[in-house]
């Protein structure tokens, strides 16, 4: 949201041009998150080796790796509504890292899975996949993740044009309602905190979506002129430069 | 009702002497051995590995060994007791497997400690936790444990048959069922605050399945007192049952005409039925559960009718459609 002055009592305060940091901060940014992201793996694979996961670490590691994942894959969701609130918009040149590491971390999670708990024995993986609908679940899930993935480097957006690109990539709305879905049906129904805690920050997530396109139709809502047809795409972030010229 | 004791020795169970000679020098060093690795690091070399010699010592009474050749007994490598203290599920404590041997050990009053037996008997009666101990010889049990969570333990349990205390109050011609109430207090635990299920925890047997020579009152572990994280200071143990059957901590047991409702059915009917038994065949509604991982190794082995008891207990569900009665 750009700074809209309230009604001044002095000079009306001049809005200062969003912060964008240069290069070299951008760079040093990344590089940094990169580190951050890191870190839940190597703590996990630490305590995996070192014995730090108790009786069960399998089974700790699977649940830990599907935590970071959807933690991942909600930051990643945060970075519109937070961009467009604080109108810090190059925030959303570290989104295609943390949606990475989401799919990192997912990947991990099953591999851990078709490894380490099932040993690799198609039919331990086959029971599982016929009698866990859960189990299903998940895998659709990080199934649909691919190909969000695999289109995360700038020569697929060219290759697909930034419309096409931005369409397939609304699938991780899909991915983080069935991974949410996933996560619910597989724990045990009295012990729902944690995941009604992830719900609940999906609710606001998608609902801050649903509400910021939901005022942009209305002819009232954010100066678009009446009988313009509205954006059907509100919040352009293909091209780095587009987004700094959204309508005021 | 006729009992069938099974035959002493099963032929399933007689060990080649060679696998017996071998065994012996694995308990000495699992025994041994375990104990001394976690003292040297402890720094207390004699005291504790004179404690897990001397079994039975802190008031608790002497206990017969199970040995190769009893049908009690399991050539299954033990669980360490580090691990069945620190992972379990014991919700009065908290949902982690972690959380009872965190706090169970500093909260639960275990002295003084009643049990009430009534309902369908002909002589109710309350017995103090040391009467309890005294009610009948105690011996050691190897019992394989399985969580319907899908890991299992091999558990060197202390106890008695409940038969023998079920023999001492002797049920009426009514009772067909047993009710197990577990303690719920809130001081002494503080999970059961929380209404993550209906608390006190109750649990249930067929009268016959609580007669099963095989259904244990757990009153040890390791040739010790339980600790409070396994259910101290007295609890059930129903080996070809999912573990949460065996309830913990028990102070009162009900002899009733109709089958009670236990916590697990009430919480979740389709998950957790009355009956429980593992069973390879009826898959959870969330997993399968033809196979488990027994806490220690690294593969998952199959799961077996009954938890490997079959040949004891099968005959009790005669004619019973187990995939209706899970």
């Amino acid at each position: 949201m750009h700074p809209s002055p309230a009604t001044p009592r002095r000079a009306a305060p001049i809005p200062l041009p969003p912060y964008t940091p240069g290069r070299g901060m951008l760079a040093t940014i990344k590089i940094v998150l990169f580190a951050v992201c890191l870190i839940p793996a190597l703590r996990l694979a630490t305590a995996f080796l070192g014995d730090g996961l108790g009786p069960n670490p399998i089974e700790e590691l699977q649940k830990a790796l599907g935590f970071w994942t959807l933690t991942f894959l909600w930051i990643t969701l945060a970075v519109t509504p937070l961009r467009q609130l604080t109108g810090q918009h190059w925030l959303v040149r570290l989104r295609r890292m943390l949606g990475l590491f989401a799919f990192f971390y997912g990947c991990l999670h099953f591999a851990n899975w078709l490894g380490l708990d099932m040993g690799f024995d198609t039919e331990l993986i086959l029971d599982d996949l016929t009698e866990r609908p859960f189990a299903v679940l998940g895998f659709v899930t990080l199934l649909l993740m691919a190909p969000l993935a695999a289109t995360s480097s700038n020569r697929a957006i060219k290759l697909l044009g930034g419309k096409r690109w931005q369409a397939l990539h609304r699938l991780v709305y899909a991915v983080a309602i069935l991974g949410m879905a996933h996560y619910l049906w597989g724990v045990k129904k009295i012990a729902l905190t944690t995941p009604l805690i992830f719900a609940a920050l999906l609710v606001v997530l998608l609902g801050y979506r649903a509400w910021d396109r939901a005022r942009r139709y209305t002819p009232a809502g954010r100066g678009e002129a009446p009988g313009e047809m509205p954006r059907v795409v509100p919040t352009v972030t293909v091209q780095p430069v587009r987004f700094m010229e959204r309508p005021k | 009702m006729l009992i069938r004791r099974p035959a002493d020795v099963l032929p399933s169970e007689i060990t080649s002497p060679a696998t017996f000679a071998r065994r012996r020098e694995l308990l000495a060093a699992l025994g041994l051995g375990a104990a001394g690795a976690a003292l040297s690091g402890l720094g207390l070399p004699g005291r504790a590995l004179a404690a897990s010699v001397e079994r039975g010592g802190n008031g608790f009474p002497p206990v017969a060994k199970a040995a190769p050749g009893s049908p009690w007994f399991s050539d299954e490598a033990l669980t360490p007791k580090s691990t069945i203290t620190s992972y379990g599920n014991f919700y009065e404590y908290g949902v982690d497997k972690t959380d009872p041997g965190k706090y169970a050990p500093g909260l639960l009053k275990t002295r003084p400690w009643t049990v009430a037996v009534e309902g369908e008997v002909l002589k109710p009666r309350t017995f103090a936790i040391d009467d309890l101990l005294k009610l009948a010889p105690l011996e050691e049990r190897i019992y394989r444990l399985r969580c319907v969570e899908g890991w299992s333990m091999v558990v060197p349990w202390v106890g008695f048959p409940l038969a023998e205390l079920i023999k001492k109050v002797e049920p009426t011609g009514n009772a067909k069922f047993v009710e197990f109430v577990t303690l719920a207090d809130p001081v002494q635990m503080p999970g059961v605050r929380s209404p993550l299920l209906d608390w006190p925890y109750v649990e249930g047997l067929r009268l016959d399945e609580a007669r099963h020579p095989l259904t244990l009152l757990g009153l040890g572990l390791y040739g010790e007192a339980l600790p409070a994280q396994n259910g101290a200071p007295v609890r059930l143990v129903v080996p070809w049952k999912y573990g949460f059957k065996s309830a913990k901590s028990i102070v009162k047991i009900r002899f009733v005409r109709e089958q009670p409702t236990s916590t697990w059915t009430r919480a979740a009917p389709s998950e957790y039925g009355f009956y429980s038994n593992v069973n390879p065949e009826v898959a959870h509604p969330r997993w399968s559960q033809k196979s488990e991982r027994r806490l220690g190794e690294f593969r998952r082995r199959p799961t077996l009718p009954f938890n490997g008891y079959a040949d004891q207990v099968a005959s009790l569900y005669a004619g019973m459609d187990l995939k209706k009665n899970f």
